[in-house]
């Protein structure tokens, strides 16, 4: 009974002091990064890795989700005699949920694990406590060109696996089946709102950008410094972020979408 | 990879992302439709605005000619007074009727608008003083049983 009671209360207390550190942490990325803005090409490096690379894992997917969409959505809707509201429904949930959602989960697989590792590795092979002999501080060197490559590509890319996803719908519905092209984008335009679901959409990625980048250089900052600690870290930051965002999804549209 | 390679890939991932937001907001969304065209603000009173939304399209002969832009309860007279904004290229004469209409059977409330033969048109922030309430039909079926049940009542009397 004692011993399980310690190991709760370590596992407790373990938690709390990681949360504490996670944010402190989040504030000194803010402070150091000033540094990120002037030295601007290693924030481009950054880029390159975490957005450009995952360009075409973000284009595919949208792609086949918004044609699942268009099929699935063509399928339903059929049945109310209502298919020419496909455009609406394909382009409504990509903006407001699945776009920023569905892109976050693929950028936190696809970049997160890979900052996390990079980082990690860096720890155990001591190159951030050499940095630190040379008076080079590891946060503003390392950790925030990465955390704000991520916080920009995020919502680029989120924009970008909306509009695939509504070619694909198009494709589909329109050049497949054969639903009237012109109410597919009449109706469309009618009914998705610039203000209110489009900026929302970019909002959310936005949040997910700094979420995803937050937790995977937090993690592999934290990462023991061994092989095992790094990819140990590497799963959590998949895990955490895959589970921030979807908490973070659920509050923001609470937020949003709360009566309209 | 050196440096110019690098700026040149991330300037093509920026401009794409970018690309994309644009598409989004002019080809999926409204923000061409909305922005271009100047608007003037009517009220209308009702007595019942049924399920009448905020951003509701307001229609003239079927034509989308503004959109609700705000609803509220007029604390004297107890009445729904919406605010619509119409676009500018479209007049209205003094004696236009405003009624709350459905489109189809269950679809979406909006207002239509049914032109007078007044020679003054509506000018910005003034009301439109012939109004039609929306049909609940709760009430209407309501008012079909009432009269159903006197037409009951009246042969078993004689």
């Amino acid at each position: 009974m004692r011993e399980y009671l310690l190991t709760l209360g370590h596992a407790v207390s373990d938690a709390v002091w990681r949360l504490g550190f996670a944010s402190r942490f989040f504030v000194m990325i803010i402070v150091y990064s000033g540094s990120a803005l002037r030295r601007l090409h290693l924030t481009i490096r950054e880029i390159y890795f975490s957005g450009v690379l995952s360009l075409l894992i973000i284009m595919v997917s949208g792609l086949f989700v918004g044609m699942v969409l268009g099929l699935q959505g063509y399928d339903t809707l059929e049945r109310y005699g209502s298919s020419e509201a496909l455009g609406v429904l394909v382009a409504l949930s990509l903006v407001r949920e699945l776009g920023p959602v569905v892109a976050a989960l693929l950028f936190a697989s696809r970049a997160g694990s890979a900052i996390t590792a990079e980082i990690g590795l860096m720890k155990a092979t001591e190159q951030l406590s050499a940095m630190e002999m040379m008076a080079v501080n590891p946060v503003a060197r390392v950790v925030a060109p990465r955390f704000w490559a991520g916080v920009v590509s995020m919502p680029l890319l989120a924009a970008l696996f909306s509009a695939m996803g509504v070619f694909g719908g198009y494709l589909v519905g329109v050049k497949l089946i054969g639903v009237d092209s012109g109410s597919f984008w009449g109706q469309m335009q009618a009914s998705v709102d610039f203000r209110e679901d489009i900026v929302n959409g970019v909002i959310k990625s936005f949040v997910f950008g700094i979420v995803i980048s937050w937790i995977a250089v937090f993690e592999g900052y934290d990462a023991e410094p061994t092989a095992e600690g790094v990819s140990a870290a590497t799963t959590r930051t998949v895990v955490t972020s895959s589970l921030m965002i979807l908490a973070a999804d659920f509050v923001l549209t609470a937020f949003m979408f709360r009566g309209t | 990879m050196n440096r110019a390679t690098l700026d040149l890939w991330v300037g093509i991932f920026v401009a794409i992302g970018v690309v994309a937001l644009l598409f989004l907001a002019l080809k999926v969304g409204n923000l061409a439709a909305a922005s271009s065209a100047e608007t003037y603000l009517l009220r209308a009173k009702f007595d019942n605005i049924g399920g009448l939304k905020v951003r509701g399209a307001v229609k003239a002969a079927g034509v989308v000619v503004g959109r609700v832009a705000d609803i509220h309860l007029d604390p004297e007279s107890y009445r729904a007074v919406v605010s619509m904004k119409i676009d500018n290229r479209y007049q209205f004469p003094r004696d236009t009727f405003a009624t709350i209409n459905t489109s189809g059977l269950l679809g979406e409330q909006y207002i239509g608008l049914d032109i007078g033969g007044d020679t003054t048109m509506l000018k910005d922030g003034e009301t439109v003083a012939k109004t039609q309430s929306a049909v609940v039909l709760e009430k209407l079926i309501g008012q079909f049983l009432f009269s159903k049940a006197a037409d009951d009542n009246a042969p078993a009397k004689k």
